[in-house]
């Protein structure tokens, strides 16, 4: 019979009392940890999705949204840009790599994006099977669309209008699926990929799609127009310069998903924050229910404390058992929480609509320890009193009154 | 052996006591005797090692019991000193095995399920190792205290009042108990009472005026 199996007897013995607080403390701690994780793993994509990008070009309009629409493929684009523009800015040398997007499209909610091979080296894509596009109708899909939608390479599907799921499909071209991509853990695993004629001819009346079929996929792009351009620079002194060129000197716009992503985040930031608050006050509220409920118990526990000292317990050991009690309340309070907030991420992430930011509960941070350090400070706290009060418990006289 | 040398306590606002010299031989049976306020209690919590004395001096098995430190007199009252209160107080979560159990667990000793089961069987507890203090009767309870204060084989038995609140048949089966266990353990004991039932059941009397 060891301290701890005492301890475990005293608390099965309240059971009501013990679960509640194991509760509170739960909850608090659930509450944090899906802060923890959906935050970082939000922004983990954030990061990972717009990290070789250094400015993205589009359509006038809110500059979130243009990165929203372009990097995350998440929300409407601004609108589309001519061609002939964007293709000017391609050649401007302080450009690296630009990478033009034209979006419209889905399949099954998946975003077909027509695009060039710029797409794959920007992203450093592999094929898992098959190969890349290479042909109008051909389309390379991420893995995550494969996993889910089970197309396979040699099938052919019909895209959609728009970019959610919608029965509005273009019966009259087919895509084939040329290759499937390996894994990337960003959200190429989620998109369609094409070429941008493949895009045009979707939406092209059906006599002009036959011209285009014979037409030269080099000038595409120049007698259209496309949703975006993903820029890399060729230096880091553009940052300054060309983005003020693009919005001053065009009719286009440039956003900085770096500046946008930290906006989007300190907006995302208030509510976290508060939730953050509320979470502390929940743990707050369970170390005081902790405490009571201790500090109540220690009236009926007395006698049960002064025998095992007359029994040979020493000062230390009655000291810790009533530590322990309201340590095994917090800690297990904070297991279970940290258990709830995985639990809750994977719910969370099945019920999702949107695939792009999906999120996982499959997912661990080393700041979780942190909460069951958290667990273990407020069993410290709560257990405190309570603890000093049994170190201080006169044997003699409290047997006495007991008789 | 125990040996009791010119203690003296006070409580504030209390005359102070004044305890005659005593010395209780191996196995040897005593009875405590004293009118309600002579300090029997406060003797026998002295003698236990729970009330510091003001002067004085307790001696038991060779060991000046408050020269040790404060961890070392738990341990040393919880391995030779057997104590029977009046009032059984049993730990509430833990049923009858567990609280004779852990007597020996806070005393630093290996616990004897051999030695348990037998003191409950000599106790007619045999059916009872598995219930709470709850569900047993008063006298069932001293009984099973019994049985705690000598799981550790100790060198003496002290016993508080131990059949003040028990009905004839019951008291004198905790004294018979209690003086055959006793023996049996070769342990010391001291009875505290004032109990008329108990006075001539005990070859030794010590009286506090």
């Amino acid at each position: 019979m060891n301290i701890l199996k005492l301890s475990a007897k005293n608390l099965s013995r309240n059971k009501l009392t013990t679960v509640l607080n194991i509760v509170l403390v739960a909850f608090g701690v659930g509450i944090l940890s899906i802060l923890f994780l959906a935050s970082t793993q939000i922004g983990d994509k954030l990061e990972s999705n717009s990290k070789d990008i250094d400015l993205v070009v589009g359509a006038k309009g809110s500059p979130l949204q243009l990165i929203l629409s372009s990097i995350y493929h998440i929300d409407f684009p601004t609108g589309n840009i001519p061609a002939k523009d964007a293709q000017a800015l391609m050649q401007n040398p302080m450009v690296k790599r630009a990478v033009p997007l034209a979006l419209g499209d889905n399949y099954q909610g998946y975003r077909i994006v027509g695009t060039d091979s710029s797409f794959t080296g920007l992203y450093g894509l592999k094929v898992a099977k098959g190969s890349f596009w290479n042909k109008d109708l051909e389309a390379t899909i991420g893995s995550a669309v494969a996993a889910e939608s089970k197309l396979k390479v040699g099938d052919h599907f019909f895209g959609a209008h728009g970019l959610s799921n919608s029965d509005d499909e273009h019966k009259q071209h087919a895509y084939i699926v040329k290759g499937i991509l390996a894994p990337q853990g960003n959200v190429t695993d989620n998109l369609i990929l094409t070429n941008i004629g493949s895009v045009y001819k979707m939406h092209e009346p059906s006599h002009e799609a036959d011209k285009h079929h014979h037409g030269e996929d080099e000038k595409e792009i120049n007698n259209r127009e496309i949703t975006s351009l993903l820029i890399q620079y060729r230096s880091p002194m553009s940052v300054v310069i060309f983005p003020r060129m693009v919005n001053q000197s065009t009719n286009m716009q440039a956003a900085s998903p770096a500046m946008e992503s930290a906006r989007l985040f300190s907006l995302i930031g208030v509510g976290i924050e508060t939730l953050k608050w509320f979470a502390i006050l929940i743990m707050a509220i369970s170390a005081l229910s902790v405490f009571i409920s201790l500090f109540n118990s220690m009236k009926e526990k007395k006698y049960d404390l002064a025998i095992m000292r007359c029994l040979g317990a020493s000062k230390a050991k009655v000291f810790f058992l009533v530590m322990l009690e309201g340590l095994m309340i917090t800690v297990t309070g904070a297991l279970i929480g940290l258990a709830i907030g995985h639990l809750a991420l994977m719910l969370i992430g099945h019920f999702q609509e949107s695939s792009q930011a999906r999120l996982t509960g499959y997912y661990f941070l080393t700041d979780e320890l942190y909460l069951i350090g958290a667990g273990l400070v407020i069993g410290i706290i709560a257990s405190i009193i309570p603890a000093v009060q049994t170190y201080k418990v006169d044997i003699a006289s409290t047997l006495s009154k007991d008789k | 052996m125990i040996k009791i040398q010119s203690l003296t306590h006070q409580y504030n606002q209390v005359p102070k006591l004044q305890f005659p010299d005593w010395e209780i031989k191996d196995a040897e049976q005593w009875l405590l005797l004293g009118s309600s306020g002579s300090g029997k209690s406060t003797l026998l919590n002295i003698i236990a090692g729970l009330l510091k004395p003001q002067s004085g001096e307790v001696i038991l098995d060779g060991t000046s019991v408050y020269q040790l430190s404060s961890k070392e007199m738990d341990q040393f009252r919880g391995q030779k000193i057997g104590i029977v209160f009046q009032k059984p107080h049993f730990i509430k979560s833990l049923n009858i095995y567990d609280n004779i159990a852990i007597a020996s667990s806070l005393a630093g000793l290996p616990i004897d399920a051999k030695r348990i089961s037998l003191l409950l069987e000599t106790l007619g507890l045999a059916g009872k190792a598995k219930k709470y203090a709850e569900e047993l009767s008063q006298g069932q309870l001293q009984r099973a205290s019994i049985a705690r204060a000598l799981v550790n084989h100790p060198s003496v038995l002290i016993a508080d009042e131990p059949t003040s609140s028990l009905d004839d048949e019951n008291a004198e089966n905790v004294i018979s108990l209690l003086t055959e266990q006793a023996a049996s353990s070769h342990a010391s004991l001291i009875v505290a009472t004032h109990d008329n039932r108990v006075r001539n059941r005990l070859s030794k009397e010590y009286l506090l005026s």
